[in-house]
């Protein structure tokens, strides 16, 4: 089969298959007999039509940058990582433990200790997935549902019976004070009104850049991408494949609980059950359809945080619309970018190559 | 110790209520894993069949054009997953990952343009549902002791899906272990080039696997709504799906030890219930969320080889392309 032109297979190929998603989403929407039209109208002004809903779609984006960077790092290295729900919740815990513990110190000391202890913990709750997939040949995808289902009734046992405050009605942690919490940007930012945005935004940004130089720049990125693409030949290089799997899943466990310093640490100041609420499966939509690469995560991550918040408004303006839309989207685009990604390859190929007969000359 | 026993047969009677959907959708696992094609998406399979059965039964009345409704939702959902995994070679656990979050999707939306009532279809009664079948001499024998009790409690009254899982295991280990159809999905999960050389259609053989796979777990979803439940509501498969997927692994893709792990996993289904709030000599009280993780934790200990070894068919998961 013909190769595509690097240009075609890098953005035309995956930007039909996202058209391709929204258009059988659009389908769906028409089948209850509502206007898809009008619908992308309506989210497009939830997302960017005032300031609050401008920094709840950014709110959005911080949490999808971060998992969609998990389940891209792990991909790279072969690995497909189902568990970003479960390490940013595990994540969360560390966020917790380290913020009651300096509870009243400024921010600017325990925003950092938050990312330190937050990571660790995902990073711990990544990595034993990856010492069984390297070590006893367990398998990642298995293992890391297993491990999300784990740390629900564990985090759902340590939250109700262990860091639950006494006299408290629901289940949740004792709460940070003002001055602990990460900041949200409406306290310099006017625009942002009661949006939760705070800096972890910033943090994500700072993630997609690291990302790229890691994976492209470094040795240690080189080898990712040596043992996701031929892990024989890795071997063969000198690359032990066991330590990298470890690093890496422990790394991508560090990415999702990052989604639990921006939950936990800057917008409700407590671990509150299932505070996660999905954004680590929204990940693997993100990562497939940026393709792995930072500058893709970072602009799914957007268009995702533009769904959900949108969606939000969507829910409230036409009645026959549920947020749940947001998740077929969701399936679709995971359908239509990662398991049948290459099913328009063949036929553009085909198109391609006919327009240009010096190519097919042979 | 008649008390005693009592609690035992009614444990093991919701034992058998909560693992009749594990087993179903079990059995509808090793179908196509043992055809070498990994299934991620039964959780969305069993949801999607659960909301088909639900919305059929209580738009036409029928329990039975429900059953139809929940298979044929598994169906067309199976189709997908054999689109994406055999013909257009995509990879299988990215595609049954996107099934589960159709199904979730889609029931809840779907179900609130429909009957608007927050993703809930109407509570279903009489003939919508599939209701308890008293068998033979069940009431006569009740006074019996023991026998007589367990006869009654256990073995009759339940629904007929009840009694369709149950016999659809020894046909699985028919099937697959002592019929000519059997073996060659066996062969195509471990060798699919073999099959292909013998002139048999990978392709074709690896449909047919999905279908059964769609008819069983599409069943198991309607006993969830439409037989164990009287109607849908959000979510209600709620991990059953992936609870499968580890009790196939428990069980190395064999269907008896699938039946054993499948009632062992309903078993602490149905103990977790019993043990809310209770304190027991010496462990003291137990948290109910030790034995909701409990499958999901042996199962780990299963997978990193610690007790036995499970090894998955061969060509599971890997798409097969003809050589040229």
């Amino acid at each position: 089969m013909t190769p595509l032109p690097r240009w075609a297979d890098v953005v035309l190929l995956p930007l039909l298959n996202v058209v391709l998603a929204f258009l059988v989403g659009g389908l769906i929407v028409l089948a209850v007999g509502q206007n898809p039209l009008q619908a992308v109208g309506i989210m497009l002004y939830g997302a960017f039509g005032y300031g609050s809903g401008f920094g709840y779609t950014l709110y959005y984006t911080t949490d999808f940058i971060f998992a969609g960077l998990a389940v891209s790092l792990a991909y790279h290295a072969g690995l497909f990582n189902i568990g970003p729900e479960g390490q940013a919740y595990v994540g969360g815990l560390g966020v917790i433990l380290i913020g009651l513990a300096l509870n009243g110190t400024h921010w600017a000391i325990v925003f950092p200790l938050m990312i330190i202890c937050g990571g660790a913990f995902g990073a711990l709750w990544a990595f034993v997935p990856g010492y069984l997939q390297a070590k006893r040949g367990s398998h990642v995808v298995i293992t890391t549902i297993l491990f999300n289902f784990i740390a629900t009734s564990m985090m759902g046992f340590l939250i109700s019976r262990v860091l639950k405050p006494a006299g408290v009605n629901s289940d949740e942690s004792a709460p940070l004070e003002a001055i602990t919490r990460v900041p949200q940007l409406r306290t310099f930012i006017e625009l942002f009104k009661n949006s939760p945005v705070n800096l972890t935004f910033f943090l994500a940004i700072i993630a997609l850049v690291f990302i790229y130089w890691l994976i492209w720049r470094t040795k240690f990125g080189y080898a990712v991408r040596a043992l996701g693409q031929n892990p024989v030949a890795a071997n063969y290089a000198g690359i032990s494949n066991q330590k990298m799997i470890m690093i890496v899943m422990a790394m991508s466990g560090v990415l999702a609980a990052m989604v639990a310093v921006n939950n936990v640490g800057g917008v409700q100041g407590r671990l509150i059950l299932n505070f996660v609420n999905g954004a680590g499966f929204v990940g693997i939509a993100v990562a497939f359809m940026g393709r792995g690469h930072p500058v893709g995560v970072g602009l799914s991550a957007l268009l995702f945080g533009i769904l959900y918040q949108g969606g939000q408004e969507l829910a409230f303006q036409m009645p026959g619309i549920t947020r749940e839309m947001i998740v077929t989207i969701q399936a679709l685009v995971i359908l239509f970018t990662g398991a049948m990604g290459d099913m328009l390859r063949a036929p553009l190929a085909r198109l391609l190559t006919r327009s240009e007969p010096a190519t097919g000359a042979k | 110790m008649e008390s005693y026993l009592v609690d035992i047969t009614l444990i093991l009677d919701s034992t058998v209520r909560l693992a009749v959907p594990l087993i179903l959708a079990c059995l509808a696992g090793l179908y196509s894993e043992r055809a070498g094609i990994v299934d991620i998406g039964l959780e969305g399979k069993l949801l999607a069949g659960a909301f088909a059965a639900a919305a059929m039964s209580a738009v036409t009345g029928s329990a039975w054009l429900g059953l139809l409704a929940g298979i044929g939702a598994a169906l067309i959902f199976s189709g997908i997953h054999g689109l994406a995994s055999i013909n257009f070679k995509g990879n299988q656990t990215i595609s049954g990952v996107a099934l589960n979050f159709l199904a979730a999707g889609l029931t809840t939306f779907l179900g609130q343009s429909w009957f608007k009532r927050g993703g809930y279809t109407p509570q279903l009664s009489g003939d919508q549902r599939f209701n308890p079948i008293t068998l033979p001499f069940a009431n006569e024998l009740r006074e019996v002791p023991v026998i007589g009790q367990i006869y009654y409690e256990l073995i009759s009254g339940h629904n007929i899906i009840t009694y369709v899982a149950f016999i659809a295991v020894p046909v699985t280990a028919w099937v697959l272990f002592r019929t000519r159809f059997g073996l060659r999905l066996r062969a195509v999960g471990e060798n699919p080039k073999a099959i292909d050389t013998a002139g048999i259609s990978v392709t074709r053989l690896r449909y047919q696997a999905l279908i059964i796979t769609a008819v069983l777990v599409g069943i198991g979803g309607a006993y969830l709504s439409i037989a164990q439940s009287a109607g849908f509501n959000n979510n209600m498969s709620a991990g059953r799906g992936y609870i499968a997927l580890a009790a196939l692994i428990f069980a190395k893709w064999r269907p008896g030890p699938a039946l054993l792990v499948c009632l062992m996993f309903g078993f602490l289904d149905a103990v977790q219930f019993r043990i809310q709030g209770q304190v027991f000599p010496i462990i003291g009280e137990v948290p109910v969320q030790a034995i909701q993780a409990l499958p999901y934790i042996l199962t780990v200990i299963l997978l990193a080889g610690f007790i036995g070894r499970a090894v998955a068919p061969k060509a599971s998961g890997i798409p097969y392309t003809k050589e040229r």
